[in-house]
């Protein structure tokens, strides 16, 4: 969309701009950590013959550490820099009118009067096990419950993604193709408003024309265990229509400024000048090219629809992850909120990871950081 | 500039966002009904005294919209605003300063990023008592996260030309620097980033409200009359749609005024004009 780094990002970020930490990226900024100092920081001669001898491994083996160092530092901001905000657990569970005995009770109940430094060890070293402790309104175990859900969400998010992909990159490079043309503006404008669209209304638009006036698809999107596969693709088809629809302009729009961005440079510039035929040009020098920002941009998108899912299982009711979350938000169940929290964090942070160690893979000259 | 320079799409964007403004401006003069005033039966069809029927307590649903529009695009811009105040300032501290405050502020930004926002602010909220400046507070922490890295981008861009070198050797200090040498020079691109910045609030604020967690009832606003109305859609009602449609259309207008200023930043850096 523009060539320069001044401008930043892609003015698709619209409704996602959460997918965006590396939006820069696209531009051609570094963003992210610096390697070379998080190698300095490591250190040590035996790692240095290593990246010598090995930079590819070590480049990634240095990413996934970088991962697993941010989700620590994440799951610490999810338990202690909630400490530190003010107000009480157990006076806001419990209400305003609570005695002080009601209170002092509740908290020792929930453990909440040992030190926090204490609970957070324990929970983390829960976590780590798959042990998220138990939920403070239901007395239920919180892995147990997750468990369930997160396979009813991912199973979502995965067909959203199998249909979204391919058709964002497709399209996408149709409006390459079309560029300023009149189905390149077609896209564009679509796009632009599907953006800006809210899941929800998106959601609701389908539910009424579908579900209610149609008949052709079920809306409490419920799935439970005894349901075969069929049964339950057919549950999950509005859901999912609704997904693809929120993450492909923006998925797409992404594409085709990648694409565009490396169409716009000059080694296709002197490609053309050369006289060489366009589905040369686009198989031999952009295609290489734009391999990495493509990958990064997918990436980018999977990781918002780990995101996407939780207003869409409000609004289809879908016994998922993000109803789970909400619904403990409600009614303030830390122990779940926490859980469903740092879950969803480590998916965000993983994939975004995955983006950068494909990026890597596929463009070498990201190997050699200057 | 002249206004003929300006695109059909732009002036559609303006007029949208001008009218929604006017709503939120003049509401109690406009607006046929009270916003909490009972009128009618539950979920009227439009039409009649009621132009888009009443909702699930049998409230104008007119009257509540354009109240709404006050709460909504009140909330959404002092977000805006005090988000936008905060990253650049930071983002302009850290780009000047450089060395140890900008490592550790752009550190620290990166990992407020690490967590998806929706995820960051049902986790907060969560513990927070339910204030509207709180949720205001919650929205613009969130969201200066990305003014930052953007505002960081754009200063680090300016801050190595030589107008900012002659300054530095003129012996400006650094608040000089930042608002009479670097903000000058990056307000275009920043202006973009305010309008989408501000779309993104609105959805986010109307997302948070849908799930119950943002503007509390009864006061009116956006998200939550969907979320009001939720359970007429299976009866056919389709009063939750047109609070949705309304959030869709501002977001629209407010991408459509962003395009086009983005256009123009970027036309006059000059480029191959690959729009």
């Amino acid at each position: 969309m523009e060539s320069g780094p001044i401008t930043g990002p892609v003015p698709t970020d619209g409704v996602a701009g959460e997918t965006l930490p590396r939006s820069a990226d696209l531009s051609g900024v570094p963003a992210k950590p610096n390697p070379a100092a998080a190698s300095g920081a490591i250190g040590g001669a035996f790692w240095r013959r290593f990246v010598f001898r090995r930079p590819l491994v070590a480049l990634i083996l240095q990413r996934l550490g970088l991962s697993v160092g941010l989700l620590f530092a994440v799951s610490l901001m999810i338990f202690g820099g909630i400490e530190a905000l003010p107000g009480d657990f157990a006076t806001t569970y419990l209400g305003q009118s609570a005695t002080p005995q009601a209170v002092e009770n509740i908290r020792k109940d929930l453990g909440l009067d040992r030190p926090w430094s204490e609970r957070y060890l324990t929970w983390l070293g829960g976590a780590v096990k798959g042990d998220f402790g138990t939920s403070w309104a239901s007395k239920n175990s919180v892995s147990e419950q997750i468990g369930k859900r997160l396979g009813n969400s991912l199973f979502l998010a995965f067909f959203a993604a199998l249909i979204s992909v391919p058709l964002a990159v497709g399209l996408g490079m149709l409006a390459v193709q079309f560029r300023n043309r009149l189905p390149d503006k077609i896209i564009n404008v679509i796009s632009l408003a599907a953006i800006s669209l809210p899941e929800f209304f998106i959601g609701y638009l389908l539910i009424l024309f579908f579900a209610v006036q149609l008949g052709v698809a079920t809306f409490p999107a419920t799935v439970y265990d005894s349901m075969t596969l069929t049964e339950r693709l057919s549950a999950i088809a509005l859901p999912v229509a609704t997904l693809v629809l929120v993450v492909l302009a923006h998925m797409m729009r992404m594409t085709r400024a990648a694409i565009l961005n490396v169409m716009s440079s000059a080694y296709v510039e002197t490609a053309e000048l050369k006289g060489l035929g366009t589905f040369r040009i686009i198989a031999r020098h952009a295609a290489p090219n734009a391999v990495a920002p493509v990958i990064n941009v997918i990436a980018l998108n999977l990781a918002y629809l780990v995101v996407g899912v939780v207003v869409v299982e409000v609004v289809f009711v879908y016994p998922g992850m993000g109803q789970y979350m909400v619904d403990a938000v409600t009614v303030r169940d830390m122990p779940v909120v926490q859980a469903c929290g740092l879950i969803f964090a480590a998916f965000y942070i993983f994939l975004n990871m995955a983006a950068d160690i494909l990026a890597i893979l596929a463009n070498p000259r990201l190997r050699h950081p200057r | 500039m002249n206004l003929r320079s300006i695109p059909i799409s732009a002036w559609i964007g303006i007029i949208g966002i001008a009218l929604c403004l006017l709503c939120a401006i003049f509401a109690p003069f406009i607006a046929p009904f009270g916003e909490r005033d009972v009128v009618g039966e539950i979920w009227m069809p439009a039409g009649g005294d009621f132009l888009l029927g009443t909702d699930n307590l049998g409230r104008d649903l007119l009257s509540r919209m354009i109240y709404g529009a006050r709460t909504t695009i009140f909330v959404a811009l002092v977000a805006t605003v005090i988000s936008f105040a905060l990253g650049m300032i930071l983002s302009f501290a850290a780009a000047v300063t450089g060395g140890f405050v900008d490592q550790l502020l752009s550190r620290f930004n990166d990992l407020m990023m690490a967590v998806p926002t929706l995820i960051f602010a049902l986790v907060v909220l969560a513990v927070l008592p339910q204030h509207l400046w709180i949720l205001i507070l919650v929205m613009a922490v969130l969201d200066s996260t990305r003014v930052f890295r953007i505002g960081r981008a754009v200063a680090l861009d300016i801050a190595v030309m030589e107008f900012v070198e002659a300054a530095r050797l003129r012996g400006e200090g650094s608040l000089w620097i930042i608002f009479r040498e670097i903000l000058p020079n990056t307000l275009s691109p920043l202006l973009a980033e305010f309008g989408l910045r501000f779309a993104f609030s609105i959805l986010f604020l109307s997302t948070l409200s849908f799930l119950g967690l943002g503007i509390q009832p009864p006061a009116a606003d956006w998200g939550g009359m969907v979320k009001d109305n939720k359970d007429g859609i299976i009866f056919g009602i389709s009063a939750a749609l047109v609070p949705g449609a309304a959030i869709a259309t501002l977001a629209i207008c407010v991408n459509l005024v962003v395009d086009w200023l983005m256009k123009r930043t970027s036309s006059l850096k000059g480029g191959r004009g690959d729009a």
